[in-house]
């Protein structure tokens, strides 16, 4: 029975149409080819050039890549940090009408990084320290919205610059399971040890491999990814009892939240019999709290902490300009929109705006400013700071904007010629 | 002692009625090999997730050994789920892949050799334990993955539904050597699947599960053969057993124009005349003459030395699917009429409103 190619996207993309589905992926010529995937996975994965973009086939099971699909389809829909899904691929058959396996196609995050390509030859304690705090806040991120992932590794994700941190996305959703009415602490519990053993994998294979730091403890590093977690956990859900008097610790509550970068949607108060004492308890939190305000007075899309960081230029403007508070939020951000943000992305030559995303850029800028105005101890103007900054750093910055990281076959080391005894290695 | 017991556990999710699994109650002997087998949606996975604490239990308990564990975290448990995670580091040999784990437990590094070597010659990857694992194959690479979860000498190993991503010939291939490792270790391993074939040739012992409702657990002979109702009946066993409802008469039940002959007690507890009967396409005997049910045959499959006719047939004014084994070489043809019975009163009687089992064991003769 002849079956034809049959694709099922979100979004028309004729170029999908013209990818060589008769040929089985680990045979798709060069050309078509922008990189091959880091790590040894379960399935045939390789980065393909799709229009201006760059997506991920994965050949596997059709109920596989139904599953996936629709699941990423509903964490893009629930705002949770991932890939976003393009299409699934089924009824592939190739030259001789031999079946090959259906495709998932999702689109590679713009600006996103594998961890590999975070780091240039080792990775370094305060690098790694970020990795793990990014990994961490992904984690309590999609706990919160029910989401349990399986195979919570560094490999599974893509990070993207944000303001001297770093915002983690999920990329291999294969494993996880969207829980509505909420995680169990067992579940939880899973997903952090899974983690915790598999970026200590990671890390001890970074050293293996001669690429991690010295200072750097594998064990360590992955346990501080569990302690971050809790922490976090504990601030966004644990509930807290004060003396009815400290009411203040309400709002103190609330003002720690939005500083980690969460909105209380709902939280719980409740006063015991004799009513000296108060307890609260968050129970919807939700996170982009200075993602939200930033875009909603700007319209500029960013990471959480490069809105922080904008956020704050926008008070230095103001503290400078409109001294007495006599302005409106929204005319001073609409000010400081067209004199100072867009004029410092517009005089990025054109070849340069590749390299990274503009709240980025803007953020760096800022930073690069700051650094010149000290060294030089004196009010370096921007215009001034931007040029050295183009030219200094930016234009030796490798583009950033496709980045899939380096290809299996370059980093992987040759198996010795010196006969080497196991037992000194396990 | 390894055994694992399921004391009438239940998961009930929020909101909804039915519960996932309902009052399950299942004792899985040590070192034993049990498959949870069932239709989608019958709660074999949700029970192996209580069992590995991924899922919360709303009554009853959980046990593994003499430990109530149903309140432990899944990693103080003391199982470990096999194949959950492929990743093999590329910079480290197959020794450290297989033992990182117990590394970052923490056990010294002679006990790591101990295990890992242990393991790798369960695994016959012995020659390969210096080696990184760009130079193994496909089988070999997935043989490093269950390596990973032995060394850990869990007292339970879970699988779900392992072999759902691999192609049929795979499929094969992988659940023969999962069968034998699992002897050769002897760790009581909990194994869910929907595929009844699965079950039959993997498990010691096949618990079937329907709607969150245990509907039998026994040896796939035991299944096979003594399936306790209709649901089971028709589950177990390639091609289906052949089902349908007919009438209790005097001396037995009614097949066509042929008595079976039935044991008293089984004809005592049915609840009214009308009875369901299941006979195995390889219990029916066809003839072109005698006594038994009219049928015309529709068609034939020829499989080598066996084959199947799959015949219609009016059985009480319902028109009934039978299908019946016949020799590959010589058989009826597709058109033909035939008459079909069961080979020596091989028929599995059920209560035609309960579904439950009426009449003793039936063994299969051919």
């Amino acid at each position: 029975m002849a079956r034809s190619l049959s694709i099922s996207a979100a979004e028309p993309s004729p170029e999908l149409l013209d990818l060589p589905w008769s040929t089985a992926l680990e045979q798709w010529p060069e050309d078509t080819i922008a990189a091959l995937p880091k790590g040894i996975s379960r399935h045939i994965v390789r980065f393909v050039h799709l229009g201006e973009h760059i997506v991920a086939v994965k050949e596997t099971t059709e109920e596989l890549a139904r599953r996936e699909y629709d699941l990423l389809r509903t964490l893009e829909k629930l705002d949770v940090p991932s890939v976003e899904p393009v299409a699934i691929v089924s009824g592939r058959t190739d030259g001789h009408g031999e079946p090959l396996p259906p495709a998932l196609v999702t689109r590679h995050l713009k600006f996103s990084l594998p961890y590999r390509a975070l780091f240039s030859h080792t990775l370094r304690p305060e690098t790694a320290r970020r990795l793990s705090d990014a990994l961490a806040v992904l984690l309590v991120k999609l706990h919160l919205d029910g989401f349990y992932w399986g195979d919570v590794s560094l490999s599974n994700t893509l990070f993207r610059r944000d303001a001297g941190a770093f915002g983690a996305y999920l990329v291999d959703a294969e494993t996880g399971v969207l829980h509505p009415d909420g995680l169990s602490d067992g579940q939880r519990e899973s997903d952090l040890e899974i983690g915790r053993v598999n970026v200590a994998g990671e890390l001890l294979d970074l050293q293996a491999g001669g690429r991690l730091d010295q200072e750097i403890d594998p064990v360590e590093m992955s346990q501080s990814i569990v302690d971050s977690y809790r922490g976090l956990w504990e601030e966004l859900t644990g509930p807290e009892t004060f003396d009815r008097s400290e009411r203040w610790r309400i709002a103190e509550r609330i003002s720690r939240l939005n500083s980690l970068g969460f909105d209380i949607e709902e939280l719980t108060m409740a006063s015991d019999d004799t009513g000296t004492t108060v307890s609260i308890q968050p129970k919807v939190v939700d996170a982009g709290h200075h993602q939200r305000r930033l875009i909603r007075l700007t319209g500029i899309d960013a990471g959480e902490n490069q809105a922080r960081q904008l956020l704050n230029d926008l008070d230095s403007y103001k503290a400078t300009f409109y001294s007495d508070g006599d302005i409106d939020e929204e005319q001073l951000a609409h000010e400081w929109l067209t004199k100072v943000f867009e004029p410092v992305i517009r005089a990025v030559p054109r070849e340069l705006r590749g390299k990274l995303e503009a709240a980025e850029m803007f953020y760096q800028l800022l930073h690069h400013r700051a650094a010149m105005s000290r060294a030089e101890d004196r009010d370096v103007p921007l215009a001034e700071a931007m040029a050295n900054y183009i030219e200094v750093e930016l234009a030796h910055r490798r583009d950033e904007a496709t980045v899939v990281g380096p290809p299996t076959e370059a980093i992987t080391m040759p198996n010795p010629t010196v006969e080497i005894d196991w037992r000194d290695l396990v | 002692m390894a055994t694992v017991t399921f004391d009438k556990a239940t998961r009930l999710y929020p909101g909804t009625e039915k519960p996932a699994v309902d009052s399950l109650d299942l004792t899985i002997n040590d070192g034993e090999f049990l498959v949870l087998v069932g239709p989608s949606g019958c709660g074999k996975s949700t029970s192996l997730r209580m069992l590995a604490g991924l899922e919360e239990v709303n009554s009853g308990r959980i046990m593994i050994g003499d430990r109530d564990v149903t309140d432990i975290p899944p990693k103080d448990r003391d199982i470990a789920m096999v194949f959950q995670n492929y990743a093999l580091y590329p910079h480290m040999t197959v020794a450290e892949n297989m033992g990182f784990a117990l590394k970052i437990a923490g056990v010294d590094k002679e006990e790591r050799a101990k295990r890992v070597l242990e393991a790798a010659k369960l695994l016959d990857l012995e020659p390969y334990l210096g080696r990184k694992p760009k130079a193994l194959s496909g089988g070999q690479r997935q043989r490093v993955a269950m390596g990973r979860a032995i060394v850990r000498e869990p007292q339970v190993f879970l699988m779900d539904e392992p072999l759902s991503n691999l192609d049929a010939k795979l499929r094969v291939q992988t659940r023969t050597q999962i069968a034998s490792l699992q002897r050769r270790l002897g760790v009581t391993t909990v194994y869910v699947t929907h595929d009844q074939v699965e079950a039959l040739t993997m498990g010691d012992r096949i618990a079937v599960l329907k709607d969150g409702v245990l509907q039998q657990v026994g040896t796939p002979r035991e299944l096979y053969e003594r399936p306790s109702n209709v649901f089971v009946a028709g589950f177990i066993g390639s091609p289906a057993m052949n089902i349908f409802d007919t009438t209790l008469v005097d001396g037995g039940l009614k097949f066509g124009s042929a008595t079976v002959p039935l044991e008293r007690e089984a004809t005592a507890h049915a609840s009214s005349n009308s009875v369901t009967v299941g006979v195995r396409p390889e219990d029916i005997e066809v003839s072109t003459k005698g006594n038994g049910i009219n049928a015309v045959v529709d068609l034939v499959e020829e499989l080598g030395a066996d084959g199947y006719l799959y015949c219609h047939a009016d059985i009480d004014g319902q028109q009934t699917e039978i299908v019946a084994r016949v020799d590959g070489r010589d058989h009826p043809m597709k058109g033909d009429t035939v008459v079909l019975a069961p080979v020596d009163r091989h028929v599995h009687v059920f209560d035609a409103s309960s579904g439950e089992r009426l009449n003793a064991e039936v063994v299969s003769g051919k």
